[in-house]
Order: structure tokens, then C-alpha cells, then sequence
């Protein structure tokens, strides 16, 4: 197959994977650093006979994918930090719905309106809580223009497959930094939807897609069906570990912080310093036995050291998956301070000396 | 003998759960005499919002997606941009058009969405307990302006179909009651023109529906009924805007 080279930035890069991956209608509003995707949309969509639309404010937006979704269309929005939290009682609707559609987050330092530099600040919000009651988001962190591109047109079909909102994680760092992307076909399934969209209720009786249940025994029924869903998406856990596993220390960072300590990590291993790398890809579902299996290879006790652009979150779930199995570390960078892959590995020399683990 | 009229198709037969004198049930009926007189219900979707008629699907047998509180009109805009053939409208209380869903009821308007929407306007919450809405009468006792709606305090009731009325891309606009025989046939003939506006892509349909809340106006149902008189002082009745068929 021939593939295309071209120099984009990361949210070109994920506008074009939401385009491959047969995203036909957009609904946003502006916000820094993710405008070039509704940019791009707005050109791109009406020449493919979809729809772009930008909306008055985020929580319109996110009930217009909401409703576009309910008649089966592939619906997309994008925000930064503080349009997200517009949009989470959206969310949670989406969820309860059992509706799918693709949303992207490129972080944006927080809390309030912070700055517009890099940031990991809302992976609590995005793998936790993304709106309230129990429902979850499955999230894809990528690290690169490409797998921005390649993980953004999979998540139209985990999102229907799943029948359930997929968020693409993204931030200001991976979003506005420019690299070559090779554009490929991703073969992308479409699933038969005509079993419950709403369509007009033609030759069958009236079709309902709604929330509430206020009989308690039926909401219990509908939670454990969800849970059994994220159950389900187990199988779609991902992850990049560059590890035998008879290494001392293993650092855990997702997205643009994976990036620079990816590096830190070549670097140190090329002059033999005993360090490995784990990368979840999936945040939700959490690649927590593959965790679980590198601490518990080679019947050695390493050191975990989580770095990340926040003040330490994803660090509670690589302690949760070890339980007890390795000795966690944070190393947590609060947003607008970006790390060199230097400092990184001086901070992985310090932990390696480290005659104690600390407590998290 | 024949027989004046007949159970509309689309009105499912379940007894509705609205209070004694409540007037959605009338509204509920004029919608499916409506749908099936023009033949709609195939391609009909209805929007459900938050308040005593979330359970329109219940009543309508079209297909219904529950909005959240105040979205109705930005999720029939999702609907209608992605099927523009479908026909869509959306049944909502003032709390949830004129209160938490203005931004997107007033944008939806002027964006000219071929959608309809129909606003009850009881001037209370009705499903949680009758707490003042911006549509509360003036010294009007509610729940949570117990020695009446001030000025000072509250604000004046808001005109939404006044408002409306004033958009260039709203192409019907009406307010309309239903506490007599007289008012029921003008309140079909409204929703009527507002479909139609709708199915011949002229731009936002709107109807406004003053209507009655016995319990929550702490009425019997006969005073409440009548008491909707008062409410016309303020929102008078009529066609606010039409746009003539096109050519």
C-alpha cells in the first residue's frame, strides 16, 4: 500500500485520524491549544458530506454529538482542560445512553483557567470520573503525531463496538509540536447500528433511549451492565514496555512525558544503567497485570518511578496494580515546567541510589 | 352517528401520571392528533426534557431520546443536522427552556434549526415542588419565594416568545393556552404551522403552551384552570411571527 509522508501538528494529526476513521460530523467550541482541529474540520467535513458545526458553548456542543449519535451518526468534539469540565454532565449522559462517539482532551495546565502549556492535570478526571455516577470513558493516550492519528480512527470503532464514548488524552505539548505523520488507510469496522438508533419508528414500534430508571432495583441491573462493559474492554488494553525485566528501575510515564522519558531512558541504558520503560497506552482500562507481571519477573525487586506533567495522579493506579509487589516513586513535574531528558535521568541516577523506597 | 374524533394513533393508552388539572395530558393528545394527521410518526423524534413530562414516551408512540436538563434543542440540532429528513421536536418546561436551556433554546433559534420546540409554561418547577421560574408571575408565592416573586429580587417574567419573535431566523412563534375548548382547537391549529414550518424547512418553530399547576399554585383544579386567565395579562396570546409559505 502506498503511504503518504506529511509535517503536521499533533491535533492535525488527530483531526486526519478522526477523518480515517469515518468521523462524519463535529461539534465544538474554540479553546487553546486544540483549535486547529476544528479548524481543519470545518474544511475538510462539508467536502465530505459531513457536518461541522460550532457550538455556543461546550455543554451545547456535547449534546449536539449527543444527539448525532443517537441516529447513528460517527460524532466527534474536541476541548482543552476547562471546556471538558463544561462537558462532563454530557458525558455522563453519554455513558448512561450507552451512546458512542470519539472526544478528544488536549490538556492544558489547571486548575481554574492555568496557562495553556502542557500539562497531565486531568487524568484523575478522564480515567476516574469523567462525569458523575459510575461511568467511564475508555481513554488511549498517544505519544506521537502517528499513533495520534492511528489510535484517533480506532476509537470510532471502540466506541461503537463498545457503545460507549472513547476520550483521546492528549496535551499541549504532543497537540502543538509539528513531525512527520505517515498517512495510511486504517481498516476501520463499521457496525450494524439499526438494532437501536433512532430512526423514526417506522413499521416498529416507538424507540426510547433514555436515562432515568427510578425503579432501584433496574438502575442496580443498569450499573452492573455497565460494569460488565468495562469489564469487557479489558481486551483492549495496550501498553509499550521496553523491559526484560531484570532491570533495577522502571519508569511509568504516559503521552509527551513518555516521550522525554523514553529518551532518558535510551540514553541511560546505552551507558548500562540497570532502567526500563513502561508506557500504558490505554489509561482506562489500566494495563495493570502486564504491571504486575514485569514487577514480578526475574524475582527481583525493582523500583517503579512514575513521572508525569501533574502532581502526581496516574502514580496511585501503578501502586494499586503492584500492590506491594515493587517499590513505588514519584517523580511529579506541576504544569509549565517541562523536563529535559537530562534532568530525568539525573533524577533516575538519584532513585537508583536510593537505599529506600518512598512512601506514596 | 358518527364520531367527531377518535383515539389519536400514536397516543399510547396508559393513564397519564400528571396531577388532577395538569394540562400536559391535553398538550401530550393535540401532539398525536397533530403527528397523525400528517402523517408523521415514521419519521417523527421527540425530545423528552427534565420535569414532569420526562416521561413523554410513556404517552407518544414515536421514537424518544431523554435530553439533559436544558439541551433539548442543542440534541435535536445534533439529530436534525445528521437527518435532516427526520421530523423533530422537542417538549419542555419553562424551567428547562427559558432557565438552565436559554443559551441553547435562543441559539438553536437563531441559528434557524428545522426543528420545533414546545414550551409548557406553568410559571413553576412542577416536578420539584413549584420553586419560582423566570417565568413566575409578579408577587406570584412559589416554594422558594414564599412572600412572592420581587422585582428587586427575581426579576420580571421572561417573554420568551416575545423574544423569539425578534429572530430572522425563527419562522413560526406562538403562544397559545388550553383551559377552554376555544383555546384547545387554536393550540392544534399553532402546532399545525409549527410542524408544517419545520417539514417545509422554513427555519425554528416555536409554541408556547400557558398551562396549569394545581398543586404547585396550591389550587383545585377548576381555579387553576381558570386561573390561567390571569397568566394571559402577561403573555398574551397569539401569532407572534409567521413567515409567509415560500414560493
Amino acid at each position: 500500500m502506498k503511504s503518504k509522508r506529511i509535517l503536521v501538528k499533533g491535533v492535525e494529526a488527530i483531526a486526519l485520524g478522526a477523518l480515517a476513521g469515518g468521523c462524519n460530523c463535529y461539534f465544538g467550541y474554540p479553546i487553546t491549544p486544540q483549535n486547529e482541529i476544528p479548524e481543519l474540520m470545518s474544511v475538510e467535513l462539508p467536502k465530505r458530506g459531513g457536518v461541522f458545526l460550532q457550538a455556543e458553548s461546550e455543554t451545547s456542543a456535547i449534546n449536539m454529538v449527543l444527539g448525532a449519535s443517537a441516529v447513528g451518526a460517527r460524532a466527534m468534539t474536541s476541548s482543552s482542560s476547562p471546556g471538558i469540565s463544561l462537558m462532563s454532565e454530557g458525558f455522563s449522559y453519554l455513558i448512561a445512553l450507552e451512546l458512542p462517539c470519539v472526544i478528544v482532551n488536549v490538556m492544558r495546565g489547571g486548575p481554574g483557567l492555568g496557562g495553556i502549556e502542557a500539562s497531565q492535570g486531568d487524568y484523575f478526571q478522564a480515567v476516574k470520573a469523567p462525569g458523575h455516577g459510575d461511568g467511564k470513558f475508555l481513554v488511549l493516550a498517544p505519544y506521537s503525531c502517528n499513533e495520534a492519528y492511528e489510535l484517533t480512527a480506532k476509537a470510532f470503532e471502540l466506541a461503537e463496538k463498545y457503545r460507549n464514548p472513547v476520550m483521546i488524552l492528549s496535551d499541549a505539548i504532543l497537540g502543538q509540536m509539528k513531525e512527520p505523520l505517515t498517512l495510511k488507510s486504517p481498516k476501520i469496522k463499521t457496525l450494524e447500528k439499526d438494532d437501536w438508533i433512532l430512526s423514526g419508528a417506522k413499521d416498529r414500534p416507538g424507540r426510547v433511549i433514555k436515562s432515568l430508571f427510578l425503579d432501584s432495583a433496574e438502575l442496580a441491573e443498569r450499573n452492573l451492565k455497565l460494569k460488565q462493559k468495562y469489564q469487557k474492554m479489558e481486551v483492549e488494553i495496550k501498553f509499550e514496555r521496553l523491559a526484560e525485566g531484570s532491570e533495577e528501575l522502571i519508569i511509568v510515564a504516559f503521552g509527551s512525558m513518555a516521550r522525554i522519558c523514553k529518551e532518558a531512558v535510551f540514553n541511560l541504558r546505552a551507558r548500562g544503567y540497570p532502567v526500563g520503560f513502561f508506557r500504558p497506552i490505554t489509561l482506562f482500562p489500566f494495563p495493570r497485570k502486564a504491571l504486575c507481571e514485569l514487577a514480578e519477573s526475574h524475582q527481583k525487586r525493582k523500583k517503579f518511578l512514575v513521572v508525569e506533567l501533574n502532581c502526581g495522579q496516574m502514580v496511585e493506579d501503578v501502586a494499586s496494580a503492584l500492590c506491594g509487589k515493587g517499590d513505588i516513586l514519584s517523580l511529579a513535574y506541576p504544569p509549565s515546567v517541562l523536563p529535559f531528558p537530562e534532568d530525568i535521568e539525573r533524577e533516575i541516577i538519584k532513585c537508583l541510589n536510593l537505599s529506600t523506597s518512598l512512601n506514596v | 352517528m358518527s364520531k367527531p374524533f377518535d383515539f389519536p394513533k400514536c397516543l399510547k393508552r396508559n393513564t397519564f401520571h400528571y396531577c388532577p388539572g395538569c394540562h400536559h395530558g391535553i398538550v401530550h393528545r393535540l401532539i398525536c392528533e397533530v403527528i397523525d394527521e400528517l402523517n408523521l410518526k415514521d419519521k417523527t423524534i421527540g425530545l423528552a426534557s427534565i420535569g414532569c413530562s420526562c416521561f413523554l414516551y410513556f404517552y407518544i408512540d414515536v421514537d424518544i431520546l431523554e435530553a439533559p436538563h436544558g439541551r433539548a434543542c442543542s440534541v435535536a440540532t445534533g439529530i436534525k443536522r445528521m437527518r435532516p429528513d427526520l421530523f423533530v421536536f422537542t417538549y419542555q418546561g419553562d424551567g428547562d427552556f427559558s432557565a438552565i436551556g436559554l443559551g441553547d433554546s435562543i441559539h438553536a433559534a437563531s441559528r434557524g434549526e428545522k426543528i420545533t420546540a414546545i414550551m409548557i409554561n406553568n410559571t413553576v418547577y412542577g416536578m420539584t415542588g413549584g420553586q419560582v421560574s423566570p417565568t413566575t408571575l409578579l408577587y406570584q408565592k412559589t416554594t422558594t419565594t414564599p412572600l412572592g416573586r420581587d422585582p428587586q429580587r427575581e426579576g420580571y417574567p421572561l417573554k420568551v416568545a416575545e423574544i423569539l419573535a425578534t429572530f430572522e431566523a425563527v419562522a413560526f412563534c406562538a403562544r397559545s393556552a388550553v383551559n377552554n375548548p376555544k383555546r384547545v382547537k387554536e393550540t392544534k391549529n399553532y402546532l399545525k404551522k409549527a410542524f408544517k414550518a419545520q417539514l417545509e424547512n422554513k427555519g425554528f418553530s416555536y409554541v408556547e403552551i400557558l398551562s396549569s399547576c394545581p398543586v404547585n399554585w396550591r389550587m383545585d383544579a377548576v381555579s387553576a384552570n381558570y386561573h390561567v386567565d390571569k397568566l394571559t395579562e402577561v403573555y398574551p396570546l397569539g401569532i407572534f411571527k409567521e413567515l409567509p409559505p415560500k414560493k
